[in-house]
C-alpha cells in the first residue's frame, strides 16, 4: 500500500511537533524516520496509524484519504517500543486478539492455526502459552511484531523497535526484520533515533529536525552528500573546523580543499575520523597526539592542532602512534558547509 | 535469619509483632477464648437461635448488596476521577474520603434525617411506595456510604499506572471500546477490584454506628448481627456475646482467604516461570 503524506500538520498545545511534512513512501518500501528526540519522527507515525488526528494536510493510503479514519479501522499494524503485550494474556492469545475481535467472523481453528504459522514466523515455536512477564524483551518485541502482523496490515508501523533492547539483541533483531519485510514485502515505517539502526535496514532514511524533513534518501545517498551541517554531525562523528572560502577553496588550520561554485566567505568544515590520517612529515595540519584510544577495529587518535582545534581520526591497529608524538593531519576528504 | 542491609530490622520488626499481637491477637484469642467457655451445645444453640440467624440474613445480605452497587458505582467513580479531569475535579475526588473521615453516627443521623418518610428523599421516594429508613434497604444505603472509599481507592492506582500504549495496541488490532474494557482493562482491575471488594464487604459486615440509627433494629427483620452482640454484652451476658461475635470474625476470615485466592488466580500472569 503506496501512503502519502500532504502538508501534514500537528501542535500539541503550543508546541508545533510537525510542521508542514509532506512524504510518499511507495508500496513495499522500508522506510525509517530518523532524527534526534522532538523531531516529530514519533508523531508522524502515530499521524500515520490514526493514533494522533492530524491538525492540517492530508495522509493517503493509496488513493483513499485515511486522514480521519479511526486507528481501529485504518488497518494498521503496531508495534510499541515497550511492547505493549496484554499481560494477562499468552503469548498465543495476545497473537489471537486482533482476529478475536475483528468484524470479520473467524473459525476457532483459523484463528489456532493462524497463530501457530505467525509463532513460527517469529520463531517463538513452542512459546505459545508462556505469559509476557516470562519471556525475554527480545521475545517479546517478536511477540508484538506477530501480533501487528495478525490482522493483515497494509502497513507496519515501528515505535523505536528495538530502542528498548541491549547491542546484541538489537543487532540479531535488525537482520531478521529486514528478512520478514522481505518475505512479506509490507510497506513498513520505524522510527528510531539511531543512525546506525536507520542506515542498516532501510531503503531510504527520512531525516527529520524540528518538525521538518530535512534530507531523505538512500543510505548511500544521505552519507555520500549530506546537505547540511546537521545531517552530517547527526549521521555520525564529525570533526569541525572553522574554514574561509576564498575563490573555490575552503582554507582551514593551514589545509586547502576544493570547492569550486561555493561563495566566498566564512564557512565550516566537516571531516569524518577515517576523513584525516597522520603523517609524520607534512604537508598537512600541525598538530601534536594527545591520546590513543585502543579499539579492537583500529586506534582512534585524538590530537590537538596548534591553533587548539581538537582532531579525532582512525589509523590501522599497527600504527605505532603514542601520546605527545608531534607530525601533520592530512585530509583524504571534507565537507564543507557556509555558515 | 539472613544477614540484611537494611538497617533497623530486629527493632521494628519487634515493635510491630508485639504491637500486632496487643491490639489484634490478644482481644480475638479473647473473644474466642470466652466464647469456648460455653459447651459446645450451648455455643449452638446461640448461635443458631433463631434471632442470630436472622440477624446473620440481614447483615450478610445487606453487605452483598451495598458491595455490589459499591463495585459497579466504585469502578465508576474511579474511573471518572483517573480519565477526565474536569472543573471541581479536585472536590469530588476529595469527597470520596468523606464517608473514612466522618464519625459513622454523623453519617447515620444524617442519612436517617434524609429517608425518613418526611426527610428530602424519603418523601419521594415514599410517594414511589418505597421505604427506606427502618428497612433492609436503609441498612444497605448506610453500608454503600461508609465503605465506597474501599473500591475506589483500591482501584484508582491501577488505573492511573494502566500503560496508554496496551489500550492503543487493542485499538489498532480494530477492538471496539466494549471489547477494550472487557478483553483488556477489566482483567488488569480484577486484583484490585476484589481486594477493593473484600474490604468493603468485611467492613459493611461489622459496621455500626451508621446503620443502627436508620435501620429501626426491628429483631428478626432489621436487627444487624453487631447489634445483637451489643445488646448481649449490655445484658452482662458475655459469653453469648462472644459467640456470636465469633461467627462474625469467621465470616470475614472466610471471605479474605476467598479473596486472597481468588486474586492469587487473577495474578498468576505476573509469576516468572
Amino acid at each position: 500500500m503506496k501512503i502519502r503524506l500532504e502538508n501534514v500538520v500537528k501542535t500539541f498545545e503550543t508546541f508545533r511537533a510537525v510542521r508542514d511534512v509532506s512524504l510518499t513512501i511507495e508500496s513495499g518500501e522500508l522506510v525509517a524516520l530518523l532524527g534526534p528526540s522532538g523531531s516529530g519522527k514519533t508523531t508522524i507515525l502515530r499521524m500515520v496509524a490514526g493514533l494522533e488526528y492530524a491538525d492540517g494536510g492530508h495522509i493517503y493510503f493509496g488513493d483513499q484519504d485515511a486522514t480521519d479514519i479511526p486507528v481501529r479501522d485504518r488497518g494498521v499494524g503496531f508495534v510499541f517500543q515497550h511492547y505493549a503485550l496484554f499481560p494477562h494474556m499468552t503469548v498465543a492469545e495476545n497473537i489471537a486478539f486482533g482476529m478475536k475481535v475483528s468484524k470479520v467472523k473467524r473459525e476457532k481453528a483459523a484463528i489456532e492455526a493462524r497463530v501457530v504459522e505467525l509463532l513460527r514466523l517469529v520463531r517463538l515455536e513452542g512459546l505459545g502459552d508462556r505469559f509476557p512477564a516470562q519471556i525475554s524483551g527480545g521475545q517479546r518485541q517478536r511477540v508484538a511484531l506477530a501480533r501487528a502482523l495478525s490482522v493483515d496490515p497494509k502497513v507496519l508501523l515501528l515505535d523505536e523497535p528495538f530502542g528498548a533492547l541491549d547491542a546484541n539483541v538489537r543487532h540479531d533483531l535488525r537482520r531478521w526484520l529486514r528478512e520478514i519485510h522481505r518475505e512479506l514485502g509490507i510497506t513498513t515505517i520505524f522510527v528510531t533515533h539511531d543512525q546506525e539502526e536507520a542506515l542498516d535496514l532501510a531503503d531510504r532514511v527520512v531525516i527529520l529536525k524540528d518538525g521538518h524533513i530535512i534530507q531523505q534518501g538512500t543510505a548511500e545517498e544521505v552519507c555520500r552528500n549530506p546537505q547540511s551541517a546537521f545531517v552530517m554531525k547527526f549521521l555520525g562523528d564529525a570533526n569541525v573546523l572553522a574554514a574561509e572560502v576564498r575563490d573555490g577553496k575552503a582554507y582551514a588550520s593551514g589545509a586547502a580543499i576544493d570547492v569550486s561554485g561555493m561563495a566566498d566567505g566564512k564557512a565550516e568544515l566537516y571531516a569524518r575520523p577515517a576523513d584525516l590520517d597522520w603523517s609524520a612529515q607534512g604537508p598537512g595540519i600541525p598538530a601534536s597526539i594527545t591520546r590513543v584510544l585502543d579499539r579492537p577495529d583500529g586506534r582512534r587518535v585524538l590530537a590537538t592542532t596548534e591553533t587548539g582545534d581538537q582532531l579525532e581520526f582512525d589509523v590501522e591497529p599497527e600504527r605505532p602512534v603514542k601520546a605527545g608524538e608531534g607530525g601533520f593531519v592530512t585530509l583524504r576528504r571534507a565537507k564543507v558547509f557556509a555558515l | 535469619m539472613r544477614r540484611n542491609v537494611l538497617p533497623g530490622l530486629r527493632l521494628s520488626l519487634g515493635v510491630t509483632l508485639f504491637y500486632v499481637g496487643l491490639i489484634v491477637v490478644l482481644p480475638l484469642a479473647a473473644l474466642v477464648f470466652k466464647a469456648s467457655s460455653l459447651g459446645p451445645e450451648d455455643y449452638w444453640r446461640i448461635v443458631s437461635s433463631s434471632r442470630a440467624l436472622a440477624s446473620y440474613r440481614v447483615t450478610v445480605l445487606s453487605a452483598l448488596g451495598a458491595t455490589i452497587f459499591n463495585l459497579f458505582f466504585g469502578l465508576a467513580l474511579a474511573w471518572v476521577l483517573t480519565r477526565y479531569r474536569f472543573p471541581g475535579w479536585r472536590i469530588v475526588d476529595a469527597m470520596v474520603d468523606l464517608p473514612f473521615a466522618l464519625p459513622t453516627a454523623v453519617a447515620g443521623i444524617a442519612l436517617t434525617a434524609l429517608f425518613t418518610t418526611n426527610g428530602w428523599f424519603g418523601s419521594i421516594l415514599a410517594d414511589l411506595g418505597i421505604k427506606v429508613a427502618y428497612t433492609p434497604l436503609g441498612i444497605m444505603i448506610a453500608m454503600c456510604f461508609t465503605s465506597l472509599p474501599f473500591i475506589v481507592r483500591t482501584v484508582q492506582p491501577v488505573l492511573e499506572d494502566l500503560d496508554p500504549a496496551l489500550e492503543e495496541a487493542a485499538q489498532s488490532l480494530g477492538g471496539s471500546d466494549w471489547q477494550i474494557f472487557r478483553k483488556v482493562i477489566l482483567p488488569l482491575l480484577t486484583p484490585a477490584l476484589l481486594a477493593g471488594v473484600s474490604l468493603s464487604f468485611a467492613r459493611s459486615l461489622g459496621e455500626f454506628g451508621a446503620i443502627i440509627f436508620i435501620a429501626g433494629n426491628q429483631p428478626m427483620s432489621t436487627e444487624i448481627t453487631a447489634l445483637l452482640v451489643f445488646i448481649r454484652l449490655e445484658e452482662y451476658d458475655y459469653q453469648a456475646a462472644a459467640a456470636i461475635a465469633s461467627v462474625l470474625l469467621i465470616a470475614a476470615f472466610v471471605m479474605l482467604a476467598l479473596t486472597n485466592w481468588m486474586q492469587s488466580r487473577a495474578l498468576r500472569y505476573t509469576v516468572k516461570g
